[in-house]
């Protein structure tokens, strides 16, 4: 295998991903990530570089409107689905002292 | 019985002819439904009184004269990763296994507006992720032609619904080939439109750059007359695209004389099944002897569009899939410790592992220091393969080859290699990359008694060239429903 993935890559794609690995799923996220780093490096065999990056097929820029607001208030409608709710709005755990 | 045997034209029709109604349409998809899906399982969710409600309502619009399409009172099936106002909606992932939409998806509002009637969710893979709908957190999806064997994903429940008879037409999403694989593995015939056709607005985003909703039918006449229905420009899908037609269902003719087909010689190597190589080519025959003209050619980078699909669509779905973090809906862990302990203890336990692994590959490709070697190096290719399809597009009407290179394996023979089951999608993936339409239509069965699908590629903006095609095909032939058996 060329890709070697460390612990700490591991680690910090953890933290980037917002995902808490048990120590057996690293091992095995080691091992897959890895092997498709190694797959994926075959593109390295393509000359790319007169070549510009493509995220659309389209011409597509930024798409503007004009900021009017059309829908209504959904308040309590949105908040039937949080996890906790407490007078209109989302409760987090506390994050300040 | 004889009812569910009809395609969603032909019952639209009897509707409008009052020889059945929306309400008996709706009851008779219900049976079915009771009687096939605890061995199927092609729903998550039947909203067995909603659907009711519904019928009721749609047939006294019908009666009425309000309401008078094609698919006015015909019972149809969405993947469980459009929003559907009021029903649970769960992209077949634990993370979101209490999450009731405030809104519809456009592509399903365009339908009941045409009066069509949903009457579930269907399973797929979690968040689109697999080519199996093996990776549900609800459990798997069984073929109907043999339940032992899987009916492809990650759209699979919507195509196995059509295949047994579960409902009369189905919505599925493709990003990589989700729509048209699991058609060919249940012998039903689905089209991904060109990039930008459909709204993305209500579909729960995996690869924003290449996913799109089409149809999933008994064939090809019900494709055209659903995709005229979904199509639409909408402002609220910023990559809508306003098209100058929305017309599909004039493409339906028998006659396909003069018209290029392209054959990519690459198709046909390596790793493709003899029994489907053969199938495909004879549909390609039938073709030419309706006058179309094959030639053989070489189609550039095959291999490449592959790596360039996981680096460019795990991207997009780690930046796509931040938004779960048990603060606005769905699961939230119940121990935690502080703010950023239960966003991880929620994203670990809620996703699966095949969510996992591309999350964490997205987010490495576009981390610091990796972000030019893996995703701008995908765009470049991408970029690259494009260029490729325009040249052959420059030549043909349009590309014919496999769907899949096998037909359906069997239940827990994909999983444990990734990367074997990530080659599988190797004729449907470029499509997706380049933004193309594509459409998989039946062309016959293996010796195991299991379908195999013809897949037709257009340029893009083409699917009256690929639906005309299609469509003289299927008149070579007639329907195989795994009850003919």
């Amino acid at each position: 295998m060329a890709n070697i993935i460390s612990d700490e890559t591991i680690e910090y794609v953890g933290i980037l991903a917002k995902l808490e690995l048990s120590d057996e799923e690293k091992e095995q996220a080691k091992k897959d990530m890895g092997s498709m780093l190694d797959y994926i490096d075959q593109l390295n065999e393509l000359d790319t570089s007169a070549v510009e990056p493509m995220s659309h097929v389209f011409p597509v820029n930024n798409v503007f409107r004009e900021d009017i607001v059309e829908n209504g208030d959904e308040r309590d409608a949105i908040l039937k689905n949080a996890p906790e709710e407490k007078d209109g709005s989302f409760v987090v755990p506390k994050t300040v002292e | 019985m004889d009812l569910l045997n009809l395609t969603a034209v032909e019952l639209g029709k009897k509707i409008q002819a009052k020889e059945t109604n929306a309400v008996e349409a709706v009851q008779a998809v219900l049976a079915q439904i009771d009687k096939m899906d605890d061995t199927i399982h092609s729903y998550v969710t039947v909203d067995k009184e909603g659907a009711m409600e519904r019928a009721q309502k749609v047939q006294k619009q019908i009666e009425e004269g309000v309401i008078s399409g094609p698919l006015a009172g015909v019972p149809v099936a969405i993947k469980d990763n459009m929003c559907t106002e009021g029903i649970l909606t769960t992209c077949s992932s634990k993370i979101l296994e209490n999450f009731y939409p405030t809104y519809t998806a456009e592509a399903v509002l365009n339908l009941e507006k045409a009066g069509a009637i949903v009457v579930g969710k269907t399973n797929m893979d979690e968040f689109a992720m697999g080519s199996t709908t093996e990776t549900s957190a609800y459990g798997v999806t069984r073929n109907p032609w043999n339940t032992e064997h899987v009916p492809g994903g990650s759209s699979g429940g919507s195509c196995t619904a059509v295949s047994a008879n579960e409902c009369f037409f189905a919505l599925g999403s493709d990003t990589g080939g989700s729509i048209r694989q699991p058609s060919s593995f249940c012998g039903v015939a689905g089209i991904k439109p060109t990039y930008g056709t459909v709204s993305r607005y209500g579909l729960i985003a995996y690869g924003s750059s290449l996913d799109q909703i089409g149809p999933v039918a008994k064939d090809v006449t019900d494709c055209a007359t659903i995709l005229e229905t979904i199509a639409s420009y909408d402002k609220k899908d910023s990559t809508s695209y306003k098209r100058d037609s929305y017309d599909f269902t004039s493409a339906l003719v028998d006659d396909v004389k003069g018209m290029k087909i392209g054959i990519p010689k690459g198709y046909f190597g390596e790793g493709l099944d003899k029994e489907v190589s053969d199938a495909v080519m004879a549909a390609a025959k039938e073709l030419e002897k309706k006058g179309a003209i094959l030639e053989e050619f070489d189609l550039g980078l095959i291999d490449y569009a592959i790596p360039a699909y996981y680096v460019i669509a795990d991207a997009e779905a780690s930046s796509n899939l931040a938004r779960f973090d048990g603060v606005k809906y769905g699961y939230r862990a119940e121990d935690y410790n502080g703010l950023h302990n239960m966003y991880k203890k929620t994203r670990s336990e809620g996703f699966g592992a095949e969510v996992k692994r591309r999350i964490m590959l997205g987010s490495f490709v576009l981390s610091s220091g990796y972000y030019d070697a893996y995703y701008l190096k995908a765009l470049r290719t991408k970029a690259l393969i494009k260029q490729e399809f325009d040249k052959a597009f420059s030549k043909y009407d349009m590309i014919l080859g496999p769907a899949a290179p096998t037909t359906a394996p069997k239940i827990g023979s994909s999983l444990s290699d990734p990367i074997k089951m990530y080659l599988g999608d190797i004729y449907t993936i470029s499509v997706n990359l380049a933004g193309l339409p594509g459409i998989s239509v039946p062309c016959g069965v293996d010796s195991k008694g299991l379908p195999i699908g013809v897949q037709l590629i257009g340029d893009c903006f083409q699917e009256k060239k690929i639906l005309r095609a299609a469509y003289a095909f299927e008149q070579t032939r007639s329907y195989q429903s795994p009850f003919d058996k």
